[in-house]
C-alpha cells in the first residue's frame, strides 16, 4: 500500500539528458500537467545548438528545469531538488546544479563504459558511488522499456525512444500525479501512427508502476495546488505569448497582421505558430533574408496594415538601416528582438540582454526608436501590445525585447478577455476637405504624429524615402534649418510617448531607503525573490523592473534619487546601468553576468550585501 | 476602389507632380519617365491605386516626380518593400524602379527572390553600365576591363547578363527596351502592365556624364539596323532592313542573308517558347564584333503562373473559411486551461 505522499511547498527538477533523448517533450509535459494540477510553475529549457550534437557528450546535453509551488513562483529556480539524468554527459554537467541532500534519477544503461568515456570521465570512474546523503535512484531505464515494450511490434530503435516517457511515468508517480494530460497530448500526436502511440503509452504507464513496484522506502510527494489569484489560466510560453499579444493587438486595431521574417534562433517559433493563423487573416512571409523580412515589413505598413517583423541580434543588425527607414518614413512597425548570446553568432540557444544598446543606438544618424521590454513569459503579451499600440498610435518604429530566457520558458498565464483589453486607434488621414488644399503627409498633431495615408486614398498621393525630408510637406530638402528641425521633431515625438505611458512603480520594497535594484527584462523573477528574502530579514531594499526603456517613464529619476544606492543587474556587461547614469547622473551600480545564463537569487543578494557595507 | 473610366479621362500631364526633375541635363532617364507619365493614363488604373518604389541611385528618384503614391527607399530594397505591399494590397498597380547597380549588386538576392515568387508587379531595370550617383565607378553589367574611377586598370568583373539571370530565376516576363526609341518603350512597357506576374523590363539607358554613348551601337542610327533586332511574337527574327536573319541550326543560331530564302525559313519567334528565349538572352557578344548577333529588344518571354499574392489571399480565404467560429478569446484560451478559486 502506498504511504501518505509527503507535503512539499515548492520543487525544482532538472531533467537532463542527451539532445535527442526527448527531454524538451518530457519538461513540456511536465509543465502541462503541473499547470493543471493547480501549480504556479516556471520552467527554463536549456539545449545546445547543434541538431544532433554528438551523442553522449557533455556538449549535447540537453536540459529542462521545472520550477513549481504551493506558493507563488518567480523563477525557474537556482539550484534543483531533482536530478533526471539520462545519461553519464548529463549527470556531469548538471550534478553541481544539485541541492546538498537532493534527489538523483538516473538511467543506469547511461552510465556504461561508453557513456562515461564520451563524457570524458577517468578511465576507472565510478560517478554514482560516493553519493551518500543524496537520495539515488538507479534504474536501467533501456532494460526496463524494452521489457515493458517487448509485446509491441517496433524495433528496438523505437522501443528506446520510448524511454523518456518511463522516466515521465515514474516522475509523474513520484508527485502524484495522473497521466491523462500525456496520454491525451500522445493520443494526438500520433493519432496516424497507433504503434507508436501504444508503445509510448505502454512506457509511460510502465514507468508509473515501476514506481508502485519497487521495493520502496522512497516517498511520494505531494505539491499541494497554488492558492493563485481567481480565474481562468492557461500554461504559456514566452514566443507564444508574444504572438497572442500581437493578434490581439491586430483585432483591437483593427488592422489585418503582416509578419515578415527570417527563421533564426529563438524567434523562429514567433514565425511558425503565426503562420497558423491564416484564419485570424495573419500573413506571414518568410522572406530570403533579414532585410527582406522588414523591406516586406515596411512595404506592409505602408499598405496600411499592422506590420510585425521578428529576429535576434545578428539578423536585427542586418535590418539596422531598414529601422532607419521606417523611423525616416515614419510608419508604424514592430521590431521583435529575441536577444541571445552575442556577438556575431554568438550563443545562439543561450540568454543574454545586451542587444540594449543596438535597440537604443544600433542606427546610423540621429534616430530614437521607442524600446520595450517584457519581463516574464506572460508578460511577452501585455508588453508587446502595449508596444504595438505606441508604435500605431504614434507611427513609428518600436523595439520589443524579449530574451531566450523568456521566449522558451513557460508559466501559468490568467489570460485576458478580449473586450478587457486596451482600443488601439490608428491615425489615419482624413481625406482632404477641402478641393484644392494640398495634402501635408508630414503635418503634425499636438503629439507630433503624422497622419498614415496609404495607397488608395484619392487625393492623397504623396511620396516618401529616407532623404531629408521638408516639416510638413515630405518634399526633399536640403536646407541645413530644415534638417536640424526634422531631428528634433523625431526626437520630441518619442519624447512625448512618456506622456502616454504609465509611470514607474516599484515591484516591492520602501519608497525611500538603503538600496534600490533596477532591473529590465527577464531579470524579474529572480531580483524579486531575492528582495522578498532581504525583506524578510530586514533590509532596506527596493525593485523597480524597467518595461520602457525609451523613453523612461517620467518619475523614474525620482525613484532612483530615493535611495543611498542603486543596483542595475544585467546578463551582458553593464548597459541600463550607463544609460540610467547618463540620463539621471547617479552612482548606478553594474551587477553582471554573462554566461549564457540566468542570474541566481543568492548573486544578487550578495550584490546587495556587498553594496550595503561599501 | 474608384472606377477605372476616371483614370482615363487623365492624361499624362496630371501623373507629373510638383517637384523639379533634377537629372543630368541629357540623361536618358528623362525619357524613361516621359514614357512611363505617357502610359499611365492608358492602363486603366486610378492614379490613387498606383505606386511607384525605388531604391538608391540616380534613376530611384523617379517615385518623386509621379504624381502617385511612392517611396524612395533604400539601396537594393525597392523589390522586398514592394513585396510586402503586394502581398497585402493586391489591387495596387505597383511599379519598382531601380538601376543596374541597385538590382543586380546590392540587391541582386531580392530580385531573384522577386522573380521566382512572381508577384503581380513591373520592375523597370535602367541599365547604363555604370554608377551614376556615386560618380562613376563600373557596375555589374560594366564590360570587363573597363576603365572607371575604381578601376584604373580595367575592371576584373565578369558582367551580369541580366535577362539570362533572370531566365535562370524563372521570371514570368523578361523583355529588354532602350531609352533612345520611346514607340518601342511605351509597347514593352504596356505589354509588362498587362502581363499578370513579375514583369521584369530592362531599359538600356544612357548616362551621358559617367558612361556616354555606352548603347550607341543599338542606338544610334548608322549602326542600329545591324546591330540590333526587334522581335515580336509570331513574327521572323529579322534584322537590317530586311537584309538578313537568323534561323536556329539546332541550338545554334545563325546569321542568314535573306536574298532568295524566305522569312518563312527564319526563327519565329514564340514568346512562351523558354528554350527559345534562354538562347535569345545569350545574343550578348560584344557588339563591336563583326559577327556579333544581334542584341535582341522586345519581349522575349511570358508564361502564365499563379502570382504569390493571389495564393496569399486564397490561404487566408480557405484558413477563414474552414473556422468560421474563430474569436480572440478562444485563441487566447488555447487548448488546456484550468480554474483557480
Amino acid at each position: 500500500m502506498a504511504k501518505d505522499p509527503k507535503v512539499l511547498d515548492e520543487v525544482t527538477i532538472l531533467f537532463a539528458g542527451d539532445s535527442g533523448d526527448g527531454i524538451q517533450l518530457t519538461g513540456n509535459q511536465f509543465s502541462d500537467n503541473t499547470a493543471l494540477y493547480g501549480n504556479d510553475l516556471s520552467t527554463f529549457p536549456d539545449f545546445p545548438a547543434e541538431i544532433r550534437a554528438p551523442l553522449g557528450t557533455v556538449e549535447g546535453v540537453s536540459g529542462f528545469q521545472i520550477h513549481f509551488g504551493t506558493r507563488e513562483i518567480f523563477s525557474p529556480g537556482d539550484k534543483c531538488d531533482v536530478l533526471v539524468a539520462m545519461n553519464a554527459a548529463a549527470f556531469k554537467k548538471n550534478f553541481r546544479r544539485l541541492k546538498p541532500r537532493g534527489t538523483i534519477i538516473v538511467n543506469t544503461s547511461g552510465f556504461d563504459k561508453r557513456n562515461l568515456k564520451l563524457a570524458h570521465y577517468p578511465e576507472d570512474a565510478e560517478p554514482l558511488e560516493g553519493l551518500e546523503g543524496y537520495q539515488l535512484t538507479k534504474m536501467d531505464v533501456t532494460k526496463l522499456t524494452r521489457e515493458a515494450l517487448k509485446d509491441i511490434k517496433l524495433g528496438t530503435k523505437e522501443k528506446d525512444r520510448c524511454k523518456n516517457m518511463f522516466v515521465l511515468g515514474y516522475v509523474y508517480w513520484m508527485y502524484n500525479r495522473t497521466l491523462e494530460s500525456t496520454i491525451d497530448f500522445l493520443t494526438s500526436k500520433f493519432k496516424n501512427k497507433t504503434d507508436i502511440l501504444e508503445a509510448n503509452v505502454a512506457s509511460l504507464k510502465a514507468g508509473f508502476h515501476f514506481g508502485d513496484t519497487l521495493e520502496t522506502f522512497r516517498s511520494r510527494y505531494e505539491v499541494r495546488p497554488a492558492a493563485m489569484p481567481p480565474g481562468e489560466y492557461r500554461n504559456v510560453m514566452g514566443n507564444q505569448a508574444t504572438v497572442l499579444g500581437l493578434v490581439a493587438a491586430a483585432e483591437k486595431s483593427n488592422l489585418p497582421l503582416f509578419y515578415g521574417s527570417y527563421p533564426i534562433t529563438p524567434a523562429s517559433d514567433i514565425l511558425h505558430q503565426l503562420s497558423s493563423y491564416r484564419d485570424f487573416g495573419v500573413k506571414t512571409f518568410q522572406a530570403e533574408d533579414e532585410i527582406a523580412a522588414i523591406g516586406a515589413a515596411i512595404g506592409a505598413s505602408f499598405g496600411g496594415h499592422l506590420a510585425v517583423t521578428a529576429s535576434s541580434g545578428p539578423g536585427i543588425a542586418l535590418k539596422g538601416e531598414a529601422i532607419g527607414l521606417a523611423l525616416m518614413l515614419e510608419l508604424p512597425l514592430v521590431i521583435v528582438n529575441v536577444q541571445r548570446g552575442g556577438p556575431s553568432t554568438g550563443l545562439p540557444t543561450k540568454t543574454e540582454q545586451a542587444d540594449l544598446f543596438q535597440a537604443m543606438y544600433g542606427r546610423n544618424g540621429e534616430a530614437p526608436v521607442p524600446v520595450v521590454a517584457a519581463h516574464s513569459p506572460t508578460d511577452c503579451f501585455d508588453a508587446v501590445f502595449q508596444a504595438t499600440k505606441l508604435a500605431i498610435e504614434h507611427m513609428t518604429p518600436v523595439f520589443f525585447l524579449s530574451d531566450g530566457y523568456i521566449a522558451n520558458g513557460a508559466e501559468p498565464w490568467r489570460f485576458p478577455k478580449s473586450d478587457e483589453l486596451e482600443k488601439i486607434s490608428p491615425r489615419f488621414a482624413d481625406l482632404p476637405a477641402k478641393e484644392n488644399e494640398t495634402f501635408l503627409p508630414y503635418e503634425r498633431d499636438e503629439n507630433g504624429v503624422r497622419p498614415w495615408s496609404i495607397p488608395g486614398m484619392k487625393g492623397l498621393e504623396h511620396r516618401v524615402g529616407g532623404l531629408e525630408k521638408e516639416d510638413g510637406s515630405g518634399n526633399v530638402s536640403y536646407d541645413p534649418d530644415n534638417h536640424e528641425k526634422m531631428v528634433k521633431l523625431r526626437q520630441e515625438k518619442v519624447d512625448k510617448i512618456a506622456d502616454f505611458i504609465p509611470e514607474q512603480s516599484l515591484d516591492q520594497g520602501p519608497e525611500t531607503g538603503d538600496v534600490l535594484i533596477v532591473g529590465w527584462g527577464s531579470t524579474y523573477g529572480t531580483i524579486k525573490i531575492a528582495v522578498n528574502e532581504m525583506l524578510e530579514e530586514g533590509y532596506s531594499v527596493a525593485h523597480a523592473q524597467i518595461r520602457y526603456l525609451n523613453p523612461f517613464p517620467k518619475n523614474l529619476g525620482e525613484i532612483l534619487k530615493s535611495y543611498k544606492k542603486v543596483l542595475v543587474p544585467e546578463i551582458n556587461n553593464g548597459q541600463l546601468v550607463k544609460i540610467l547614469r547618463a540620463e539621471y547622473l547617479v552612482d548606478a551600480q553594474p551587477l553582471n553576468k554573462i554566461k549564457g545564463v540566468p542570474f541566481e537569487a543568492a548573486e544578487i543578494k550578495n550584490a546587495v550585501l556587498e553594496i550595503l557595507k561599501s | 476602389m474608384s472606377e477605372s473610366n476616371t483614370a482615363n479621362k487623365l492624361s499624362p500631364k496630371d501623373f507629373s507632380s510638383d517637384q523639379d526633375v533634377r537629372w543630368c541635363p541629357g540623361c536618358g532617364d528623362y525619357s524613361i519617365l516621359k514614357q512611363v507619365q505617357t502610359i499611365m493614363p492608358e492602363i486603366g488604373v486610378p492614379r490613387e491605386d498606383i505606386v511607384f518604389i525605388s531604391g538608391i541611385g540616380c534613376s530611384s528618384r523617379f517615385p518623386y516626380y509621379m504624381n502617385t503614391f511612392g517611396m524612395h527607399s533604400i539601396h537594393g530594397r525597392a523589390t522586398t518593400i514592394a513585396s510586402g505591399l503586394k502581398a497585402v494590397r493586391p489591387e495596387l498597380s505597383v511599379w519598382i524602379i531601380t538601376g543596374d547597380g541597385d538590382s543586380l549588386s546590392i540587391g541582386g538576392n531580392h530580385l531573384i527572390h522577386l522573380l521566382r515568387r512572381n508577384f503581380n508587379v513591373n520592375i523597370l531595370l535602367f541599365n547604363n553600365q555604370i554608377y551614376g550617383l556615386t560618380k562613376g565607378q563600373y557596375s555589374p553589367t560594366s564590360e570587363q576591363g573597363k576603365r572607371t574611377k575604381s578601376t584604373p586598370h580595367g575592371s576584373l568583373d565578369h558582367p551580369f547578363n541580366p535577362l539570362a539571370l533572370c531566365m535562370g530565376a524563372d521570371a514570368t516576363f523578361v523583355s529588354r527596351t532602350m531609352d533612345r526609341d520611346p514607340k518601342q518603350l511605351r509597347s514593352v512597357l504596356m505589354q509588362a502592365n498587362q502581363h499578370k506576374g513579375t514583369s521584369l523590363v530592362e531599359i538600356y539607358q544612357n548616362c551621358n556624364v559617367f558612361n556616354d554613348g555606352t548603347f550607341a551601337r543599338f542606338t544610334d542610327k548608322r549602326t542600329k539596323e545591324e546591330s540590333t533586332i526587334f522581335i515580336e511574337d509570331g513574327k521572323p527574327l529579322i534584322f537590317d532592313q530586311g537584309k538578313r536573319g537568323i534561323v536556329l541550326d539546332g541550338f545554334n543560331p545563325k546569321i542568314v542573308d535573306m536574298e532568295g530564302r524566305s522569312a518563312d525559313d527564319l526563327w519565329i519567334h514564340d514568346v512562351n517558347d523558354r528554350v527559345k528565349a534562354e538562347i535569345l538572352t545569350r545574343f550578348f557578344e560584344d557588339p563591336s564584333d563583326e559577327t556579333a548577333l544581334p542584341r535582341p529588344f522586345g519581349v522575349f518571354y511570358q508564361e502564365d503562373r499563379p502570382c504569390y499574392e493571389e495564393m496569399l489571399e486564397q490561404q487566408v480565404k480557405e484558413a477563414e473559411d474552414r473556422s468560421s467560429n474563430r474569436n480572440l478569446d478562444q485563441l487566447l484560451r488555447g487548448n488546456r486551461t484550468w480554474w483557480a478559486e
